[in-house]
């Protein structure tokens, strides 16, 4: 049956009809909907773990016991489970393990655009890269085959224009596949002993995966007109290589990325007259063929930096492409802002009129260092404003502890704020964390995790208790806040900085867009009481606006937090 | 063989441009094209500037478009509208909501919203029908009915009958809201 599918749902409907059992993930743009997907289909089982090491971990156990596995992550998220990574790629499988993994060229909702192709290779695991969603679908249930016969996980490679494409899918039944779990210490108990023969056969398996690359139906050649140039290429390049030369040159189109053949690519090489590595990122392809000592055209003319477009392609090869003048107007940009009613606003305010030093995290609340609120100085990874702010105040020796914090969210803390915490409690730094739960997920669209009580298929079940987990690793100190109200806000923030000991604040109010949070009446400006002192515009809401000289609100994106009102000492917010 | 016809999908995150998108994408799956659909998750969605594209026609590799090829730009607001015009095909055409939504460099003072937009686009040659759509979603029954207004619009220069855009609007939006996207559907496509 043909259905338009977007690359992640034909990877969820890959790993159904592949008779995957097991999935468990970590969200993360544009990975995420692949197990939103999968939870859709009650014949498997599928979770939000904490983190990615943990949720790899889960599906090497899975596949440990006999069942086909998944997980699912952001490529940054493979940085997280990258310890796992390489040595499960020493002990191999049972039944099939498949790691889903997907980029972010261009930075669209990620925080840098590293190329997972490096961790193939670096992990000596192989990696298809599908270019559509029929492929996404097809690659998925191959990549179980091949992880069975060659016993290795596999990595399944997805960037956002795939991930976050429909395109048409031809669906099939699901297939069962079952194994059943046998002891073998030496090649599941990687101690030294055991490591060292199975590095060996590690290696064995990628030659064994060379000779399939130079043969498998996935690496194709297409014919071309014209034998002036011939281009190598994969993922959502071949499709910008289709787009703009159509069938012009010959293409070499890798769907196993990892590892490359050899013998084929030079064999294509000596029929064309110049070699041409069309690919995003990296010059992955390209360093591979100069290896192989041929002469080819890469990075030099198609960058390392941002996504690669089909325009990119035009200009390189010199094809006649027209595109309009640009308009005669100067257009402000529109970056991504915090929502109206977003709770994290409120806290942002407050810490920027203190002047308070603030590392902060992966998620919505980034959102606090763009103007005008400029709250956040720091933001690395997921986890690292907790861990940060501990080497911050320790080393400032106590000069920064009462006006630093971290600031982090719910499910950001449960992924690897907590261990960081127990840094902050077992060697005593004078830090101060604040949580930001929002009750959910939100970056992402909205996932469960831990904190939330509601496990991924939407069913109620175990809620971490935010302030008893604090407590219990030591930290005496624990406030909970509501953000919407700036003077607790205000008064707390400066009690817990002042304390000569470590404290946590939890800053709880659900995100504003969740379906069950009931909205306030849209608020209004009386122009009669409004001076137009724009004290209601240092908290950046979009939907306050300055008309005239003086406040408007936009009733269509007010929800009624009552933030500004607050901010007006002239009282002229009301209900409408 | 049938060129690729492409139409993007602009506004500002939350304003519901991926229901659009699937509504196009069902339609012209019954029609028997091929299809690509490209879409903005994440970060993006928070209030930023958003784009889908949607392609169709017997073969369609990539799923984006690329400067100078749109034969459509939706707009669901002025601004994007004109952000995005060195997207349009030489004779493309823009349908754009005249509804106003500041940014935060606007709204913080750092830039202004430009005037006379639309004069400046017809200006500039481009084809261009400009909308209250807002006021027309409201009539049908809600502010969220923007996309429908503006798809209404659009159904107009394409050509496919009214029926099979109301029996794909059937079966992309929930049953209770159904009768109100109809009507947004409808003032749009008979303005």
């Amino acid at each position: 049956m043909k259905k338009l599918m977007l690359g992640n749902e034909a990877v969820a409907r890959g790993l159904y009809e592949a008779g995957c059992e097991f999935v468990s993930s970590y969200p993360g743009t544009p990975s995420t909907e692949i197990t939103e997907a999968i939870a859709k289909y009650n014949e498997v089982y599928a979770e939000w773990a904490p983190n990615e090491k943990v949720a790899m971990e889960s599906a090497f156990g899975a596949s440990l016991a006999g069942r086909r596995s998944f997980c699912g992550m952001k490529h940054v998220g493979l940085n997280v489970a990258a310890d796992p990574l390489f040595t499960i790629s020493y002990t191999g499988v049972n039944a099939g393990m498949v790691i889903g993994v997907a980029d972010d060229a261009g930075m669209h909702s990620s925080q840098n655009e590293q190329d997972s192709r490096n961790y193939a290779k670096a992990s000596k695991i192989p990696m298809l890269e599908p270019a559509d969603s029929a492929e996404a679908l097809e690659f998925t249930k191959l990549a179980y085959e091949l992880s069975e016969k060659f016993d290795t996980p596999v990595l399944l490679k997805m960037c956002t224009r795939i991930s976050h494409s429909q395109s048409i899918v031809e669906t099939a039944e699901r297939i069962e596949n079952i194994k059943e779990y046998k002891k073998d210490i030496p090649k599941y108990v990687m101690m030294p002993g055991n490591a060292k023969r199975r590095h060996p056969i590690v290696e064995a398996r990628t030659r064994a995966l060379v000779e399939y690359a130079e043969t498998c139906s996935i690496n194709r050649i297409e014919e071309g007109e014209s034998k002036d140039i011939g281009i190598i290429t994969s993922s959502t390049s071949y499709q910008y290589v289709k787009e703009v030369l159509g069938d012009k040159y010959p293409v070499m189109k890798l769907g196993l990325i990892w590892p490359m053949p050899e013998k084929k690519i030079k064999d294509f090489a000596a029929k064309v007259n110049k070699l041409v590595i069309v690919e995003e990122l990296d010059g992955f392809i390209e360093a591979h063929c100069k290896n192989l000592g041929l002469d080819c055209v890469g990075k030099e003319s198609f960058s390392m930096i941002d996504e690669l477009m089909p325009l990119n392609i035009a200009k390189e090869l010199a094809e006649p492409w027209s595109v309009r003048a640009p308009l005669d107007a100067a257009i402000p940009p529109r970056p991504p802002v915090m929502c109206a009613g977003c709770p994290h606003r409120g806290l942002f305010y407050t810490l920027q009129k203190n002047k308070i030093t603030v590392i902060g995290d992966i998620g919505c609340y980034t959102l606090g260092a763009v103007a005008p609120l400029n709250a956040v100085d720091a933001v690395i990874c997921m986890g690292a404003s907790v861990s940060g702010l501990h080497g911050f105040t320790k080393s400032q020796k106590g000069e920064a502890d009462n006006k630093t914090v971290a600031v982090i969210g719910d499910s950001t803390f449960m992924h690897s704020g907590i261990t960081g915490l127990v840094n902050i409690a077992y060697n005593e730094s004078n830090s101060t964390v604040i949580i930001v739960d929002n009750s959910i997920t939100g970056m992402t669209g909205h996932q469960q995790n831990p904190t939330t009580g509601v496990n991924l298929k939407g069913d109620p079940c175990t809620k971490i208790d935010l302030e008893t987990l604090c407590r219990s690793v030591g930290i005496k100190r624990v406030r909970v806040i509501d953000p919407y109200n700036l003077s607790e806000c205000d008064s707390v923030i400066k009690e817990e900085l002042a304390a000569n000991e470590p404290s946590v604040i939890i800053s709880r109010r659900p995100c504003a867009l969740l379906k069950y949070v009931k909205h306030n009446k849209p608020l209004a400006v009386d122009r009669d009481k409004c001076v137009g002192c724009k004290a209601c515009m240092k908290i950046g809401c979009p939907a306050i606006s300055i008309i005239d000289g003086k406040a408007q609100v936009d009733a269509t994106q007010c929800v009624g937090c009552k933030v500004c009102e607050q901010l007006c000492k002239l009282s002229a917010f009301k209900e409408v | 063989m049938m060129e690729t016809k492409n139409v993007m999908i602009v506004g500002v995150g939350g304003q519901g441009s991926l229901l659009a998108s699937k509504l196009l994408g069902k339609l012209l799956l019954t029609k028997g094209y091929d299809i690509k659909v490209s879409e903005v998750h994440g970060m993006s969605q928070r209030g930023g500037s958003v784009v889908t594209y949607v392609r169709f026609g017997d073969k369609v590799y990539s799923p984006v478009i690329d400067k100078g090829q749109a034969d459509f730009i939706v707009s669901f607001e002025l601004l994007e509208a004109a952000r995005w015009t060195e997207y349009l095909k030489k004779n493309g055409k823009i349908i754009t909501n005249m509804q106003q939504i500041n940014p935060m460099p606007v709204i913080i003072g750092a830039a202004e919203y430009p005037e006379n937009l639309v004069e400046k686009m017809r200006d500039s040659g481009i084809d261009i029908d400009a909308i209250d759509a807002l006021s027309l979603a409201l009539e049908a029954g809600s502010p969220k009915a923007v996309n429908m207004v503006l798809m209404g619009k659009l159904s107009k220069y394409f050509d496919i009958t009214e029926e099979e855009w109301l029996k794909a609007i059937e079966e992309s939006v929930p049953e209770k809201f159904l009768e109100m996207n109809k009507k947004a559907f409808s003032l749009g496509r008979n303005i």
